[in-house]
């Protein structure tokens, strides 16, 4: 009997096409995982029944030689995706109870590639967290814990907290994510699995829930590189319905593996330097330098002057994108209503019920950096910002392939910290949002540990458009870190 | 002719620029693929972008911008290559996204003009910009007492935004530039113009100063939806300005509803309570790019416009400025003109299109394209004045008996026994003896009483029964009296 605990993606597609098992023992070993593990609050809405259907459904196509590239593998869809029938939530009150009639591009996709949906994993509010603390259907917990003190409960981090968790702790063989300024990429860092956001246009945003326009990526968390490159290989596509999809050419990911490393230059950005950077992080970053190193890349003293002006540029364009997507949430068409006699008492009491606290919050700043009179000064001036952020990566692109940082400035920490400053939490973005600004691909891998044996991950940003360099080098530190 | 407002005190000049907001005539809206059937069943012809639903995008629809490069082109304005789709952002029911994409600081359409005409007088008026935006959908109150309902039919729709300039200066040059730019929008088939369904509407800036001072405050009309409408909403308006300035107040800022029942504007909301609308780039839709080559292409698709044809009828036809301006002014009607005159004399089927079809069509409430009139059934009775068959009188007299009849002109007329009498000796035998039967009047004729003569051409058709062709009658006539 196989050890489904142990099995990545690609491993089971073996097992499975070999018959090892079906996957409806597959299945069925995951529903039983999750029901075990609920403590941990991965999952808003579980989807057994349909589950254990479509994996029937896979097995058939199996026994008929007409497998897809992701036949019968579980999998947790992050609940910013509308799946057609199932309730879908971002996380929020004000979709408690909201069903779509319409599927999104991106799970339609692995659907389509045979994939099984185990359940909407749970999220921060809209997206908007770095914790997993401001979902309405609670927290999720991190199932790794530090070594000194078994019983602290870690915070999985955030937004797409649900599926990082879940990958981690083994309640799915991969999650859907989506990033917006780190939201796949730094819970993929504290739960010590895999996290890709692709380079924005790859995948269609179409049926995901807005955040901010202009940076939300879907991506997968996975417990591999290669996982990666197979989740990412049915999520891309360009999509007519989505005028920011792109037409680029989309490669076979798992090409990663015909990259070499040797020769290929690694930046070094200077500015990822920063005050508050975790010391045994700078020493797993140090690692990394020398990884790469060992197989022949050459490392670039880089520099990325307008880093520090990213987040809170971040923090402007992102709140001022949602408040903006978010007014349709209004009470008037669907999800949750305080019912009022005057319209504006109706808006109020619906908005003000209905969102958390934190949403709020970024709904007021986005809200006042767009008004008249603050305009040019906040939103106009962060533009200007981003341009010139993206300027620089172009700049260093130059005379490097590949930028290799670390993904956090720090490890997990525990449920309830950093709660009561909103900077300090919105820091924990610091060093991804960069990225998401110039819409570059970025991989975080598990790369070391803290004393405390928590996971710290190493990000890597490419080109735009050049996942198969990042997976690559990504695959490299998975086989050269010892673990 | 000066328009100036009789205040009490001074003569006023009116200031007047329109908004003017057309629905493009589209099969699917601005953003998503929904059908845009007018009178369909409520909340039918909705996608999930016109609903606002999670996770829906917009998708521009190339058609339209089509459309807008057309209607920017026949209005010479510049079409901007790089253009912009924004969000504007407030609360209202019927706004799904609780935001408008429209176009703010960089619009598909950079400055143009149109020419007026007024009681003959030309006058070019500014074009300001033109916009592609999303229409609303309709709150409905009157359904029941405890709720109101929505409507998004119309949620998504395509409307071209035309901004004029300040250049108007009464009532009836508001009238004219509304008639003028809604012509213009038939002939390229951008909008069909129609004003009762909501399909032209037009906000109204009023003001007034005193000849030669500076721009007084402005108010704003909102959403007026008749060219008389427009009219009346200016002509309420400036007289309250004007009262309210000379008894020495000063006018507000504000957005005024006009009511057509009682025919007053009245306040809506002031300057200090509009909106701030938040205007940012929609970061769902890149820039809007084209071509040169795409501008170009519907440029050679571009047809000729009223003012074109107005020239070209009057060169071709010999028709006078007046009949080819009436003629012109629809594009049906300019369309029936030129596929009826094809072949035949162009100032008789002019004065039989102005005369007898436009009052047949005021008569039975319809137009052109409505009635049972074509152009094969017109000229085929023109063709029978105009080789002598009948006259023109008969014609006339049978026209609208012939129009609603299905049958073949001449049959028509041989059943009806009209066929024009035009046999030289029958003619000269009736003129005969109508002069022998008038000696005196003949004798006052050859003493030089020729008006006469017109006494004579009467007798003649009298005792024909209208059926002697006029043109025989007064060549034998002249003869004859020699």
């Amino acid at each position: 009997m196989t050890e489904f605990s142990k099995l990545s993606i690609s491993s089971a597609i073996k097992g499975l096409n070999n018959k090892d098992f079906t996957s409806v023992e597959l299945t069925q070993y995951y529903i039983e995982k999750i029901q075990e593990n609920s403590n941990l609050n991965c999952f808003i809405t579980p989807t057994f029944e349909t589950a254990l259907e479509m994996a029937k459904k896979s097995d058939e196509n199996i026994t008929k030689k007409k497998q897809r590239s992701l036949e019968g593998i579980p999998i947790g869809m992050k609940d910013l995706f509308c799946t057609n029938g199932t309730r879908t939530t971002a996380g929020s009150k004000i979709l408690e109870n909201f069903i779509p009639f319409y599927e999104s591009t991106v799970s339609e996709n692995l659907w389509n590639s045979g994939a099984i949906m185990l359940g909407k994993t749970n999220m921060d509010e809209f997206a908007m967290g770095s914790a997993n603390t401001t979902s309405f259907f609670g927290n999720v917990i991190n199932p790794l814990n530090p070594k000194s003190s078994k019983n602290s409960e870690l915070v999985p981090g955030g937004s797409s907290g649900g599926s990082a968790s879940a990958v981690c702790s083994g309640l799915c063989m991969g999650a859907t994510g989506s990033d917006t300024g780190g939201s796949i990429r730094q819970p993929a860092s504290f739960c010590g699995i895999v996290g890709l956001k692709p380079t924005y246009g790859r995948c269609s945003r179409f049926g995901m829930i807005a955040f901010a326009s202009s940076l939300d990526q879907a991506g997968p968390i996975t417990k591999t590189v290669e996982d990666s490159a197979l989740m990412l290989q049915s999520m891309a596509s360009f999509d007519q319905k989505d005028s920011t999809s792109s037409r680029k050419k989309i490669p076979n990911f798992l090409d990663f593996k015909n990259i070499e490393i040797k020769g290929k230059k690694i930046g070094i950005p200077k500015e990822y330097l920063i005050d508050g950077l975790n010391s045994e992080i700078r020493r797993v970053w140090d690692q990394g330098v020398n990884w790469f190193k060992s197989e022949g890349a050459e490392i670039v003293d880089i520099s990325l002057p307008h880093t520090n002006s990213a987040l809170p540029a971040y923090y402007i364009i992102a709140p001022a994108e949602a408040s903006a997507n978010l007014a349709r949430y209004d009470g008037i068409r669907y999800g949750f209503r305080e019912n009022e006699k005057d319209i504006k008492e109706l808006y109020e009491k619906t908005r003000g019920k209905g969102f958390g606290k934190e949403v709020k919050r970024r709904l007021m700043i986005g809200t006042y950096v767009l008004s008249a009179g603050y305009y040019d000064a906040y939103y106009l001036k962060a533009l200007k910002v981003r341009k010139l952020i993206s300027n620089d990566f172009e700049e260093v692109f130059k005379s490097c392939d590949l930028i290799l940082t670390p993904t956090t400035p720090n490890v997990a920490f525990p449920i309830g910290e950093k709660q009561t400053d909103p900077i300090e939490m919105y820091l924990n973005d610091v060093l991804t949002v960069p990225a998401s600004l110039a819409g570059l691909p970025a991989i975080s891998v598990p790369s070391g540990f803290n004393d405390e044996m928590l996971p710290i991950g190493l990000q890597i940003i490419g080109r735009p458009f050049d996942e198969i360099s990042v997976l690559s080098a990504g695959s490299m530190i998975e086989r050269l870190r010892g673990f | 002719m000066e328009y100036l407002i009789d205040g009490s005190m001074n003569k006023w000049e009116l200031i007047l620029g329109l908004e003017v907001h057309a629905q493009i005539s589209s099969r699917s809206k601005l953003f998503s693929e929904a059908p845009t059937n007018w009178g369909a069943d409520p909340n039918s012809q909705v996608d999930l972008v016109d609903c606002g639903m999670p996770g829906a995008l917009p998708v521009i629809n190339e058609y339209c911008v089509e459309q807008a490069i057309l209607t920017g082109l026949s209005l010479n304005a510049r079409i901007n290559k790089t253009s912009i789709f924004d969000r504007k952002n407030y609360f209202y029911p019927d706004l799904p996204q609780g935001y408008q994409i429209s176009q703010f600081e960089y619009p598909i359409v950079g400055k143009g003009f149109i020419v007026i005409n007024c009681d003959g007088v030309e006058k070019q008026i500014g074009i300001t910009r033109l916009h592609l935006e999303q229409d609303a959908g309709k709150s409905m109150h009157d359904q029941e007492v405890e709720s109101s309902f929505i409507d998004l039919n119309r949620s998504g729709c395509a409307l071209m935004e035309i901004v004029s300039e300040p250049d108007m200066r009464s009532p009836t040059e508001a009238a004219e530039y509304v008639k003028k730019l809604r012509n213009i929008l038939r002939y390229i088939g951008s909008c069909d113009g129609n004003m009762e369904k909501g399909n032209l509407r037009a906000d109204v800036n009023v003001s007034v100063r005193l000849p030669g001072e500076e721009l007084g405050t402005r108010c704003e009309i909102k959403n007026v939806n008749s060219i008389k409408f427009i009219q009346q909403a200016i002509d309420y308006e400036s007289k309250r300005q004007v009262e309210i300035l000379e008894s020495g107040g000063s006018i507000k800022q504000e957005t005024r509803l006009f009511d057509p029942n009682k025919g007053e504007t009245r306040s809506m909301r002031g300057k200090e309570e509009s909106h701030d609308y938040r205007y940012f780039p929609d970061p769902d839709l890149p820039p809007l790019v084209l071509t040169d080559e795409k501008i170009n292409k519907l440029k050679k698709t571009l047809p000729e416009l009223p003012d074109d044809k107005k020239k070209r009828l009057m060169s071709e036809f010999k028709l006078n400025d007046y009949d080819a301006e009436i003629l012109v002014n629809d594009k049906d009607i300019a369309e029936f003109f030129e596929s009826t005159v094809c072949g035949r004399d162009g100032k008789i089927v002019s004065n039989w299109v102005t005369g007898e079809v436009f009052s047949y069509l005021k008569r039975i409430e319809k137009n052109i394209k409505e009635s049972k009139i074509t152009s094969n059934k017109l000229g085929g009775l023109l063709d029978l004045v105009i080789d002598g068959t009948i006259s023109n009188r008969q014609a006339k007299e049978i026209f609208e008996d012939f129009i609603d009849s299905d049958e073949d002109p001449r049959k028509f007329i041989q059943e009806r026994g009209l066929v024009q009498l035009s046999d030289m000796n029958e003619i000269e035998n009736l003129i005969k003896s109508v002069l022998q039967q008038n000696p005196k009047m003949v004798e006052d004729y050859k003493n030089g009483k020729e008006k006469l003569f017109g006494f004579f051409v009467g007798q003649v058709m009298k005792v024909s029964e209208g059926k002697a062709n006029p043109k025989i009658v007064n060549e034998t006539l002249k003869k004859l009296l020699k």
